[in-house]
């Protein structure tokens, strides 16, 4: 370990600490601080407010859809990188970084154009009776595209890491695929999957930009959370918008405390 | 005939892991897959046990035609080299995964795996997790799980490559009482040839994706069809151009007809062995260095009678290495019995010989042309064999030899290397 002298050590902590607390500190301690100005009368202007609750509910009934459906094809996507050569390979693990990079707002506007009800598949989905676009599984469609690299990226390294030894050995001892999977694959890469699932809550649950586009944001019906917030904000109900965001926050801490317990167990295992 | 290979060929795009391999492998044996890195022997293997499907040609076990059958439906145990436990089972668990799946009794597979996990001597590591085991442990008990299901045959994929050279040689004899004990067909892949010379009835070498020579290892060693399987079981050096075994040359101390005149630059001492480097002395304006046939005069400048201890009946000293020497002025004979590629043996991979423990560039030959002769120490204290002394070398009588032209010879027919 390299010991520097202790004026510059002590002037380097300063400087990582003043810029985290510039930057993440002090801004979410104003939230928690502005939702408490007037005691808990914030909080409970919130929950009196229907656009408030509705929004929560649908903000939670999304990620947990959004959620589940990353958690089943981020896994069978991960198999799919990792233990089978195709064609076009390389190209569907670059493809799978793409909502990472692209904003939010262009992967609305890029699911409007197929899902709309004028578009070919929107307009025929329509007439089946499912409308995606300003309802709820646009809403879905919109926070799985986002959050679609969280659990890839974390069970990919995994599943290389551990190799397909013990699959190999599980198969010539009479396993099927699924017994492979069960029995000895999903324990191996379980702390993975938890760990990208709980990344994908939580992007999930802040999704803002995807989801205003595809929503309509209409209030007590397509509005999640996130835009309850905007709207609340922009319309002079600060406390409204402070309480939310303080609930957010919290869900948010919830998560990365969950993350951070899961840490040592995956590196222990 | 337990596995039947026909015309099998296996391709990784443009690589040739195999060509058009035909091999049968007998029931209730130890064969071993001989070769070294790369040369396809574990793709081979691998697809026997139909974890890699071949390009063309057919698999056959126990006369039930497993091409197409997968790896779960050709009752075969596999053992891996780096054991592939599952880390997450118990190690009777890990044992009891293939009854498991098999839907057996519950009684039934707590007796089996008892009965195995005594014979591997884990009895009482059952609850253990794979983690808290070494790796010879840890090999023994995925070899107790792949013998759990009752397997036709047994693969084993370099099973002790990973393991250091002690335990290595352990569970070398372990796995061959154990074999005596279970008779099943085991199959096991190795670049060592000394593993595969102690453990198997039969030996495949497989190099560049081909077969070289199939046969038992008195076959391979005594025998060997080319220069390569004589380069990989055992020692060589060139003499005369022609692939001899460094013991198997003898040396004299004065010119004999039709021998190569040298000088030692080299003398190492290998336990109970010396180990000669001797440089060719080539004759001005000859490509040979052989010395025509020349009446043995004394060199002026050699201390005959001091380093020349006079074998009775013979005209110069001969130094027959793989007999037991004896040594002149003594009737004991000089170490017999001590088998010479346990004591001497080629590092795996290498078809070059070199010393274990030693680097490569100390033992081998500096020059091309440099021959390396090996013989007893007490023989060569004899005869006064040190750096700087001239000799003259020639093939035992009935050494095996071969030639440029990869077809083995007995000295005693073979043409002059051209």
């Amino acid at each position: 370990m390299i010991r520097e002298p202790r004026p510059l050590r002590l002037a380097l902590r300063l400087v990582v600490i003043g810029y985290l607390a510039l930057l993440v500190l002090w801004p979410v301690s104003m939230v928690v601080v502005n939702t408490f100005s007037d005691g808990l009368g914030n909080l409970a202007d919130a929950f009196g407010n229907p656009a408030v609750t509705s929004g929560l509910r649908l903000t939670l009934e999304v990620a947990v859809w959004s959620v589940a459906l990353n958690l089943v094809f981020g896994v069978g996507t991960s198999l799919l990188l990792t233990r089978y050569e195709f064609v076009g390979k390389r190209t569907l693990s670059t493809l799978i970084d793409l909502p990472l990079a692209v904003s939010p707002v262009v992967v609305g506007l890029a699911l409007m154009l197929v899902y709309r009800r004028d578009a070919p598949l929107g307009g025929a989905l329509y007439d089946l009776g499912y409308q995606i676009i300003f309802a709820t599984p646009g809403m879905i469609l919109a926070t799985v595209f986002v959050a679609l690299p969280l659990v890839v990226r974390e069970v990919v390294p995994v599943l290389q890491e551990i190799g397909d030894e013990q699959e190999s050995a599980a198969r010539s001892l009479g396993g099927t695929g699924w017994q492979v999977f069960w029995r000895i694959t999903l324990p191996a890469i379980k702390w993975a999957v938890v760990y990208g699932v709980v990344l994908a809550l939580a992007r999930s649950l802040g999704e803002f930009g995807a989801v205003k586009v595809v929503s309509g944001n209409v209030s007590l019906r397509t509005q999640t959370a996130t835009l309850v917030v905007e709207e609340t904000y922009a319309n002079f109900q600060q406390g409204t918008a402070y309480a939310v965001a303080l609930l957010l926050t919290l869900a948010a801490v919830a998560c990365i405390t969950v993350v951070s317990i899961l840490r040592p167990k995956e590196a222990r295992a | 005939m337990s596995i039947e290979i026909r015309g099998v060929g296996k391709r990784f795009g443009d690589f040739v892991a195999l060509e058009d391999i035909n091999l049968s492998i007998a029931s209730g044996r130890l064969t071993a897959l001989l070769g070294p890195s790369g040369g396809g022997k574990s793709t081979l293997l691998r697809i026997i046990a139909g974890l890699e499907t071949a390009d063309g040609g057919t698999v056959g076990i126990e006369g039930v035609d497993a091409t197409n059958l997968p790896a779960r439906k050709r009752d075969v145990g596999f053992v891996f080299q780096h054991y592939a436990v599952f880390k997450h089972l118990s190690v009777a668990r890990n044992v009891a995964f293939g009854l498991e799946i098999r839907k057996r009794p519950r009684d039934e597979i707590q007796r089996r795996v008892d009965e195995l996990l005594q014979l591997v001597h884990l009895g009482q590591f059952a609850d253990r997790l794979p983690s808290q085991l070494s790796g010879g442990q840890r090999q023994r008990m995925a070899l107790a799980r792949a013998l759990a299901v009752e397997p036709k045959v047994l693969l084993l994929d370099e099973p002790f490559g990973a393991l250091d050279a002690k335990v290595r040689k352990e569970l070398r004899d372990w796995l061959r009482r154990l074999h005596e004990e279970v008779h099943v067909t085991t199959v096991f892949v190795t670049h060592d040839q000394e593993e595969a010379l102690e453990l198997a009835d039969t030996i495949v070498v497989i190099n560049e994706g081909r077969i070289e020579q199939v046969g038992t290892p008195d076959e391979l060693y005594d025998e060997p069809a080319n220069r390569f399987v004589m380069g990989f079981l055992g020692e060589v050096t060139t003499l005369d151009g022609q692939l001899i075994r460094p013991h198997d040359i003898v040396v004299h101390l004065t010119p004999q007809p039709g021998t190569i005149a040298g000088e030692i630059v080299r003398h190492q001492r290998v336990g109970f062995e010396v180990r000669l480097v001797v440089r060719p002395h080539l004759v001005p304006g000859s490509s040979s260095p052989v010395i025509p046939g020349s009446s043995s005069p004394v060199i002026p400048g050699l201390p005959r009678d001091l380093t020349n201890p006079v074998v009775p009946g013979s005209p110069s000293p001969v130094v027959p290495g793989s007999s037991s020497p004896v040594i002149p002025g003594s009737s004991s004979p000089v170490i017999p019995g001590l088998p010479r590629d346990l004591t001497n043996p080629v590092v795996p991979g290498s078809p070059s010989p070199v010393i274990p423990g030693l680097p490569r560039d100390l033992t081998n030959a500096d020059d091309p042309s440099d021959i390396v002769v090996t013989l007893t120490k007490t023989f060569a204290n004899a005869l006064g064999l040190r750096e700087g002394v001239r000799v003259w070398l020639e093939p035992e009588q009935g050494a095996r030899t071969v030639g440029a032209g990869s077809r083995p010879e007995r000295r005693d027919c073979a043409e002059p290397a051209a």
